[in-house]
C-alpha cells in the first residue's frame, strides 16, 4: 500500500471539497438551518436541483430580473428566532429588516413586502399586537409598504408562538450589477459595522447559558447605508447582508463563487467587547455569530478608502471598516491572519457554532 | 477540558453564599466561587472561569513576573535587532 | 479584535514579544536534532492552530498532539448509552455543546433530537440542576464529561443537588484522568517524545506535583503550560533549555494561575462524590485502570447508572477509523486514511474530527492551509 504524501492528501482534499454536494441525512437536523454547510448542501442538493433556472442558480440572497423597462429584486425570508423579544427588538422588526436588507443589497430600493404569519394556537394577540406594530415602525422607517398578506393557525406545540415570512419587491434605479462571482484580486473587503452583535444577544437571551449583557440587536434597515456606499464606491461588485453563519459564511460563499482568497485582517474586525467576552466564555468565533443589521461589501481597491468615509458618516456605519481584501490564490479559501502573525483558514461551519468548554 | 476565561468578579451574591457575578469584557455570569473560597474573594479580583465554576486565583504579581520576563526577551531581541541592523553599515 | 484588550489574554497575544521567544528557541535547538514535544491538552491543540504557533519554531521542533482531549478519547458505546438515556420517558438530557454532533453507532444527540429526543445544551452543570428544580415531573440527566478541569464541576453540583433533596437529578459520569493517560503515552513504544508541554488548567486542580514521576522515572521535562500564544511558545522555551541543560524537572509556566499544591477544595469534593473505576475503555487507548470517575454508593441516586438501566454498549469503532493512532500521536492527521475523504467536519467517522479541539478537526480547520503554503512556498 504506497504512503501518500501531505500534498497529496491535501489536494485530493481541495478536490472533494469542489464536487457537487450530496444529502446523505434522512431527516432535517438544526444544522440545516444554521446557514453554514448543511444548509448549503440542502438548499444546492434539494431545492436547486427540484427547481433549477438561471434565476436561482446564482444562489443569491435575492432574484433579480427585468420586467418591460424595469429592473426588479425580488427576495423573501421567514423568520423563526426565538425568544420573539429580545433586547433591541423584536421578530417583527427582524422580518421587516431582514427582508428590506437583502432587496437593499442588490443595490435596489424596497418597494412593498408581503408578510405571512403562522401563529401558535394559545398565542397571547397581545404579543402580536406588539411584533405587527415594531413591523408597521419598521417599515415605516425602512419607507416600505405591507401590502398583503396571510395569516394560518396551527395547534398549540407547532409554531414555538409565532413564524413570520416576509418577501419583498424592489426596483433597481442604478444601473449596477452586484454579485458573489464579482469579485477579483486586488478588491477590499468592507464591513458596516461591529459583528455578532446579533446572535450574541439572541443567544444569551434564551437564558439557558446565564450569561447576561447590555448588547442589543443590531437589526437595521441598511438601505441607506447601501446608497451612500454606492455613491461613493460605484463599482462596487457584491454587497451582502450577514446573517446567519455570519462574516465567516458570506467570505466563503464568496470565495467559492469568484474562484478568488478571501485574506481576512483578525485586527481590524469590530467587535464589541460584549461580543468579544460572550464569545470568549462560550469558546465561539465571532465570525460566525450573525448579525441583522450588518453588510459585508466588495469594493475596487481604489474606492475602499472612500467607502469607509463615507460609512462613516452615518450613525450605523460609525466603525465600518475594510476588514481584508481579495487575492488569487488559493481559490475558493477564507483566510485570517491573526494578531499573532499567524495565518489560518476560516471554513465555513457545518452548522451552528456551538459553545464548548474543551 | 480547558476552556477557562479571566474574569472580574463584580459582586458576591448575598442571598446564594458561595456564587459571584463575574464578568468577562461586559458579558456577566454568575459564577460559583466556592471552590476559591479559601483563598478570600473580593470584588475586583480575577479568577479563571470554567463551566459555571472558579478554579482558581489569577495572581496579578505572577502574571506581571510572566509578561516582564516576556518583555525583557523582547528588549533583548530587540536591542539584538539594533545591534545587528548598526552592524549592517559598511 | 478591535481596540479594547482583554485583560489576561491580550497580553499574552503580543507577536513581537512572540517573536523574540521564536529567536531564543531557535538558539537552543542544536540543528539536525530532532525534538518531539507532546501537548497533552485539546486546548492546546487548539491554540497552536488557531494562531498558527508552529510558523515560530524552527524544522526541528515536532509538536506531536496527545490525548487530552476528553470528548475524542469517549469510547461510541458510551455515546449509545447516553442517547439510549436520551430516549428513556420524560427525560431531559442536558450537555455540552461540545458533545452535539460527536457520533455514536445511532448518530449523535443531534440526530436523537432530530428523533424527538429531549436534549438541552448548557454551559454549565448548576445549568442542568436549575433544569432539574424547575421540571420536578422530568427526570434530568447531565451528561459529564472532561478531565479533572471539570470534574470538581460535576462534584460540587451532586452535592448541591443532595443538599436541596433534588431526586430528579443525575449524572451521567465519564470523567477520566490525565495520569494513567500519560502513563499509557509513555508505556508506547512507537513514540519518540522528548519533553511535555502540560495541560494547565488540568493542573489547577490536581497541581504539578503528579507529574514528578515523568520527568524523574521516565527522564522527560514537563512544563505546565498557559493557553495564549506566549504562554506555550514560553513553555517550549524552557523544555529546550532543560534538553540542553540535560536537566528533567517538572516546572510551571502558568504561575498566574495554576498554584503547585493543586485546589484541595476541588480535590476533597471529586473524592467526596467519586471513585476511580477499576477500568474504563478510551477511544484508541483501549482499557486504562483507575483512569476514569464513578458516582460513589452515597450518592448513587445522582448516578444515572444506577438510575437508569444502562446498555452498556460497547461498541467498535468503524474499521476505517484511525482515531486510536491519532490520540496516541503514532500518526498525524492527514496519516489516517479517510482524513478529509469519507472523514470530514461534516461527515465524522470518529471523534478527532468532530470534536472542536480534535487533532484532526484543527488539521482541517487551521493547519491545512499552513501546510499547503510552507509546501508552496519550499517549491517556489
Amino acid at each position: 500500500m504506497t504512503q501518500r504524501t501531505e500534498e497529496e492528501v491535501l489536494e485530493r482534499i481541495e478536490r472533494i471539497r469542489r464536487r457537487r454536494p450530496r444529502i446523505t441525512d434522512e431527516r432535517i437536523t438544526l444544522s440545516h438551518g444554521s446557514g453554514g454547510r448543511a444548509t448549503h448542501t440542502l438548499i444546492d442538493a434539494l431545492f436547486l436541483e427540484a427547481f433549477r433556472n438561471p434565476l436561482l442558480e446564482p444562489l443569491e440572497d435575492q432574484a433579480v430580473f427585468s420586467v418591460g423597462a424595469e429592473r426588479l429584486a425580488f427576495t423573501t425570508d421567514t423568520y423563526v428566532v426565538s425568544p420573539l423579544f429580545f433586547p433591541g427588538g423584536d421578530i417583527g422588526d427582524l422580518a421587516v429588516n431582514g427582508t428590506v436588507n437583502d432587496l437593499a443589497v442588490s443595490g435596489a430600493r424596497p418597494l412593498y413586502l408581503s408578510a405571512g404569519f403562522v401563529l401558535e394556537e394559545g398565542f397571547p394577540i397581545a404579543d402580536l399586537r406588539r411584533i405587527v406594530a415594531s413591523m408597521a415602525k419598521a417599515a415605516e422607517s425602512a419607507g416600505v409598504q405591507i401590502v398583503t398578506g396571510d395569516t394560518k393557525v396551527v395547534q398549540r406545540g407547532k409554531a414555538d408562538g409565532c413564524f413570520v415570512n416576509t418577501a419583498g419587491i424592489g426596483v433597481l434605479e442604478r444601473p449596477v450589477r452586484l454579485s458573489a462571482a464579482a469579485a477579483r484580486p486586488g478588491d477590499a473587503v468592507i464591513i458596516s459595522g461591529p459583528v455578532g452583535d446579533h446572535g450574541i444577544t439572541i443567544m444569551l437571551a434564551r437564558g439557558e447559558l446565564g450569561i447576561e449583557s447590555d448588547l442589543r440587536s443590531d437589526t437595521a434597515p441598511l438601505t441607506e447605508l447601501v446608497s451612500l456606499l454606492l455613491d461613493a464606491a460605484p463599482q462596487t461588485r457584491f454587497i451582502r447582508d450577514a446573517t446567519r453563519g455570519g462574516v465567516a459564511t458570506i467570505c466563503n460563499e464568496l470565495a467559492l463563487a469568484s474562484g478568488v482568497a478571501v485574506v481576512l485582517d483578525e485586527q481590524s474586525i469590530p467587535v464589541r467587547p460584549e461580543v468579544r467576552g460572550a464569545s470568549e466564555i462560550l469558546g465561539i468565533d465571532p465570525l460566525y455569530v450573525a448579525c441583522e443589521g450588518r453588510f459585508v461589501a466588495v469594493v475596487a481597491g481604489d474606492e475602499a478608502e472612500a467607502a469607509v468615509a463615507a460609512l462613516r458618516s452615518h450613525p450605523q456605519g460609525a466603525a465600518a471598516a475594510v476588514i481584508g481584501r481579495i487575492a488569487d490564490d488559493p481559490p475558493g479559501l477564507v483566510l485570517v491572519t491573526t494578531g499573532f502573525g499567524g495565518m489560518r483558514i476560516v471554513d465555513m461551519l457545518v452548522g451552528d457554532p456551538l459553545p464548548r468548554i474543551c | 477540558m480547558c476552556l477557562g476565561i479571566p474574569g472580574e468578579v463584580l459582586t458576591l451574591d448575598v442571598e446564594r453564599p458561595g456564587m459571584a457575578t463575574v464578568n468577562v469584557g461586559g458579558a456577566r455570569r454568575q459564577v460559583n466561587v466556592m471552590l476559591i473560597e479559601e483563598d478570600g474573594v473580593q470584588p475586583g479580583d480575577w479568577v479563571l472561569i470554567h463551566v459555571g465554576f472558579a478554579l482558581a486565583k489569577i495572581d496579578e504579581e505572577e502574571a506581571q513576573l510572566t509578561l516582564s520576563y516576556l518583555e525583557e526577551m523582547g528588549q533583548a531581541y530587540r536591542d539584538e535587532l539594533q545591534a545587528l541592523a548598526e552592524s549592517r553599515i559598511d | 479584535m478591535g481596540p479594547e484588550g482583554m485583560r489576561f489574554v491580550d497580553e499574552y497575544r503580543d507577536r513581537e514579544k512572540a517573536q523574540a521567544l521564536a529567536a531564543n528557541i531557535a538558539t537552543l535547538v542544536e540543528p539536525g536534532r530532532r525534538y518531539g514535544l507532546m501537548e497533552i491538552c485539546g486546548g492546546h491543540t487548539h491554540t497552536i492552530y488557531k494562531h498558527g504557533i508552529e510558523d515560530y519554531l524552527p524544522e526541528e521542533v515536532q509538536l506531536v498532539h496527545g490525548p487530552g482531549c476528553p470528548v475524542c478519547v469517549i469510547p461510541m458505546g458510551r455515546v449509545d448509552d447516553a442517547i439510549w438515556i436520551a430516549e428513556q420517558e420524560g427525560v431531559i438530557m442536558t450537555s455540552f455543546g461540545d458533545l452535539l454532533r460527536v457520533p455514536g453507532a445511532r448518530g449523535s444527540f443531534l440526530d436523537a433530537k432530530a428523533r424527538g429526543a429531549d436534549i438541552q445544551m448548557v454551559y454549565s452543570p448548576l445549568d442542568s440542576l436549575r433544569i432539574a428544580r424547575n421540571n420536578p415531573d422530568r427526570r434530568v440527566v447531565f451528561m459529564a464529561i472532561g478531565f479533572e478541569t471539570t470534574t470538581p464541576s460535576t462534584a460540587m453540583t451532586v452535592l448541591r443537588a443532595a443538599a436541596e433533596g433534588l431526586e430528579n437529578f443525575s449524572v451521567f459520569c465519564n470523567h477520566v484522568t490525565i495520569i494513567p493517560a500519560l502513563e499509557a503515552i509513555l508505556a508506547s513504544p512507537d513514540l519518540h517524545i522528548d519533553g511535555f508541554i502540560g495541560p494547565g488548567h488540568v493542573s489547577t486542580v490536581i497541581g504539578c506535583e503528579p507529574y514528578r514521576f515523568i520527568a524523574e522515572k521516565h527522564g522527560r521535562p514537563f512544563v505546565v503550560a498557559g493557553f495564549e500564544p506566549l504562554d506555550i511558545l514560553q513553555a517550549i522555551q524552557m523544555l529546550l533549555l532543560q534538553l540542553r541543560d540535560g536537566r528533567s524537572e517538572v516546572e510551571n509556566q502558568y504561575t498566574r494561575v495554576v498554584p503547585w499544591e493543586g485546589n484541595q477544595r476541588a480535590l476533597q469534593a471529586i473524592d467526596e462524590v467519586m471513585e476511580p473505576r477499576p477500568t474504563f475503555e478510551w477511544r484508541g487507548l483501549g482499557w486504562i485502570p483507575h483512569s476514569a470517575m464513578r458516582i460513589r454508593e452515597k450518592y448513587a441516586r445522582f448516578d444515572a447508572e444506577r438510575v437508569f438501566d444502562v446498555p452498556a454498549t460497547r461498541v467498535a469503532d468503524p474499521p476505517a477509523c484511525q482515531c486510536g493512532e491519532v490520540l496516541r500521536g503514532t500518526i498525524k492527521p492527514w496519516e489516517c486514511k479517510v482524513f478529509g475523504t469519507a472523514c470530514t467536519p461534516e461527515t465524522p467517522i470518529g471523534t478527532c474530527m468532530v470534536s472542536s479541539e480534535g487533532a484532526c478537526a484543527a488539521y482541517y480547520n487551521f493547519g491545512r492551509f499552513t501546510r499547503l503554503r510552507v509546501r508552496q512556498a519550499g517549491s517556489a
